[in-house]
């Protein structure tokens, strides 16, 4: 049965998405040791303890992410939050960072390591490099891979793979990436937040609203229409003769019918992304993934149908997995 | 002590031509080393990797320490072979990317590029372990984490250098914005990336400049610039400033770095002697003690 590993950004997403039928759910502390490190977001070492002692019960797992890349001068806070991990009782932790993995690796052995896409780890051989340095178990699959590239991939490494099927979509390399701070300060690498709704400002500038990220316009739409958040790189911009969205249009990666050929492809887990959705959206999305992993698991045609009403309204796309641009 | 500079490898893709005059006329520049190398695309590597060894007897015949770097970023199986295939040129090698850390030979010493993350004393001293010598530190750290990062360098035997002067590389991507850009598939770019020597400018709605493409990196618009940091710098312990090769008198920009270095011309000179060839226009300097990357506070010109 392949694992379905889903976003938890509260205690009661949690509590969700373990009800809707989560295999496994990750989550993390509210502080800048994670990469969705948002207001109102995360947990507490109390909160994760109860989430940790609710979900065994039921039989799921709890993942911690602790993916930023520790400030130099304060890695004591990323140290203390391993040892708050470990505490509670978790099944794994998600490091992104070669020097928290190498504390981790040192100074708890016995919790189990697994690499964030963060590190935008794409090829067997840096697998292999983390495998071999940290005793990583499982690889979160950068968003850039084809399913014949995870396959090749799987055949060359040990540990597991786990691969995002849902959710919001990362444009650059993961991990590697400073638009954000060179607009507003702030990156997911050392803030644990991207395109932060502190720098967003919206004006009305005659007949368009202006979405601006750190004083940069990033999107403008008429004033009657939905104004779209101003992710930096989903924005609109200008190059020369061309206007539109230079970097990548506003989709959401969408691969419920990919479902079959990762398993064939050997990944171990499918993950969903989006600790900052709401728990209604979680359950709903749980549900039906966890739907298709049953009916694939006993061999049954998958259940496409009741996830499509999902993206209703959105538009989604296969992303890297189809590769369309190459 | 003095800081020193080395010239990173250059992230553009320019005619055969162009790159041998420039690595040519780069053995009178006062710089310590160069980077030598392709790190943003492994398609144009045929078009000049054969000049390469030339390249690096020219500038080591000039007195220059060489490296050769890595790509930037590391997916295709003969983008691995090449990578494995630069340990045995006998010349320190630059990691751009972690892949490469399989491929280093037991005890062999390397230099570690701006697109690793070097974010902390626990990475820095990790790679020294595993026979780091020198690092360039990601342009996104502030002048505190530099600080920390040069008394870890210190401790354990690993220069630091820091991003002196060029448009700052930001993100890479597997896809490629110039061919995008152009409505080709990445498979047919046709090099379409080499028609922009210092990249592509992205604006804002508004017109305002904000980034520049570079095939699948993205930099900022402006050039980065720590000609005002210099004193900042070496104060906290950095070894070198790296300059990243652009077009227009590339050797008057080393000069200029150098004089400042020496103290010999003032921040403020220097900026009005780089602003006419700077590409963008501008410069930025907020990534090393500012509210965001893009920011600069000082007059552009003296």
């Amino acid at each position: 049965m392949m694992e379905l590993v889903c976003p938890a950004g509260t205690p009661a997403a949690l509590r969700a998405a373990v009800e809707a039928g989560a295999h496994a759910v990750y989550c993390g502390f509210s502080d800048e040791t994670n990469a969705r490190n948002f207001p109102g977001l995360n947990f507490s070492t109390e909160e994760l303890t109860a989430a940790v002692a609710g979900a065994h019960k039921r039989g799921a797992k709890v993942l911690v992410a602790l993916n930023t890349f520790p400030r130099a001068g304060a890695e004591g806070l990323w140290h203390k939050r391993l040892a708050d991990a470990e505490s509670a009782g978790v099944d794994a932790v998600i490091l992104a960072d070669i020097g928290l993995l190498d504390y981790a690796a040192t100074n708890h052995p016995k919790l189990r390591r697994h690499l964030s896409v963060q590190a935008a780890a794409a090829n067997p051989d840096a697998i292999n490099f983390y495998a071999e340095a940290f005793d990583v178990k499982r690889v979160v699959l950068p968003r850039v891979l084809t399913v014949q590239e995870i396959a090749a991939i799987n055949k060359e490494i040990d540990v597991e793979t786990e691969a995002f099927v849902f959710g919001g979509l990362c444009v650059m390399a993961e991990g590697r990436c400073a638009l954000s701070s060179y607009a507003t300060g702030l990156s997911p690498n050392m803030n644990g937040v991207c395109s932060p709704a502190s720098h967003v400002v919206y004006a009305e500038e005659g007949p368009d609203l202006a979405a601006k990220l750190g004083g940069f316009t990033i999107h403008r739409t008429p004033k009657e229409q939905p104004a779209p958040y101003p992710t930096l790189c989903k924005g609109c911009f200008t190059s020369g003769e061309q206007t539109g969205h230079v970097f990548e249009d506003p989709v959401s990666l969408d691969a419920r019918h990919l479902i079959p050929a990762l398993a064939q492809a050997g990944v171990t887990a499918l993950k969903i992304e989006g600790r900052q959705r709401s728990r209604a959206y979680v359950a709903e999305v749980v549900r039906a993934f966890r739907a298709a992993t049953d009916a694939l698991a006993e061999g049954r045609e998958l259940p496409l149908a009741e996830l499509a009403r999902l993206t209703e309204g959105q538009q989604a796309t296969a992303g890297a997995y189809a590769k369309t641009w190459r | 002590m003095t800081m020193d500079l080395t010239v990173g490898a250059n992230l553009f893709f320019w005619t055969t031509d162009a790159t041998r005059g420039f690595y040519e006329r780069l053995r009178a520049a006062p710089v310590a080393r160069v980077v030598v190398g392709e790190v943003v695309c492994s398609k144009r590597l045929p078009f000049w990797e054969h000049d390469i060894p030339l390249i690096v007897a020219t500038l080591k015949d000039a007195g220059k320490e060489v490296a050769l770097s890595t790509l930037g970023l590391i997916t295709l199986n003969r983008e691995r072979g090449k990578t494995k295939d630069l340990f045995d040129m006998g010349l320190p090698v630059e990691i751009n990317d972690i892949t490469a850390l399989k491929h280093i030979p037991e005890g062999t010493p390397f230099w570690v590029g701006p697109l690793v993350n070097v974010y902390n004393e626990g990475t820095l001293a990790y790679l020294a372990r595993k026979g780091a010598t020198r690092i360039c530190l990601p342009p996104e750290l502030p002048l505190k984490s530099i600080a920390a990062l040069c008394k870890a360098g210190k401790d354990a035997g690993v220069a630091v250098e820091v991003w002196g002067h060029g448009r700052l590389p930001l993100a890479m991507s597997a896809r490629c914005y110039h061919a995008r850009l152009h409505d080709r598939a990445k498979d047919n770019c046709q090099f379409i990336c080499g028609v922009d020597l210092d990249g592509r400018e992205v604006d804002t709605l508004d017109g305002q400049a904000f980034l520049s493409v570079n095939g699948v990196q993205t930099l900022s618009a402006a050039t980065g610039c720590a000609a005002y940091y210099t004193e900042a710098l070496a104060e906290a312990g950095v070894s070198t400033l790296r300059l990243s090769p652009q077009t227009g008198d590339f050797n008057a920009l080393c000069q200029g770095y150098a004089d400042r270095l020496a103290g010999k011309i003032s921040p403020a000179d220097l900026v009005a002697k780089l602003l006419p060839e700077a590409p963008g226009g501008r410069f930025a300097d907020g990534f090393l003690d500012g509210p965001s990357g893009s920011d600069w506070q000082h007059p552009i010109s003296a």
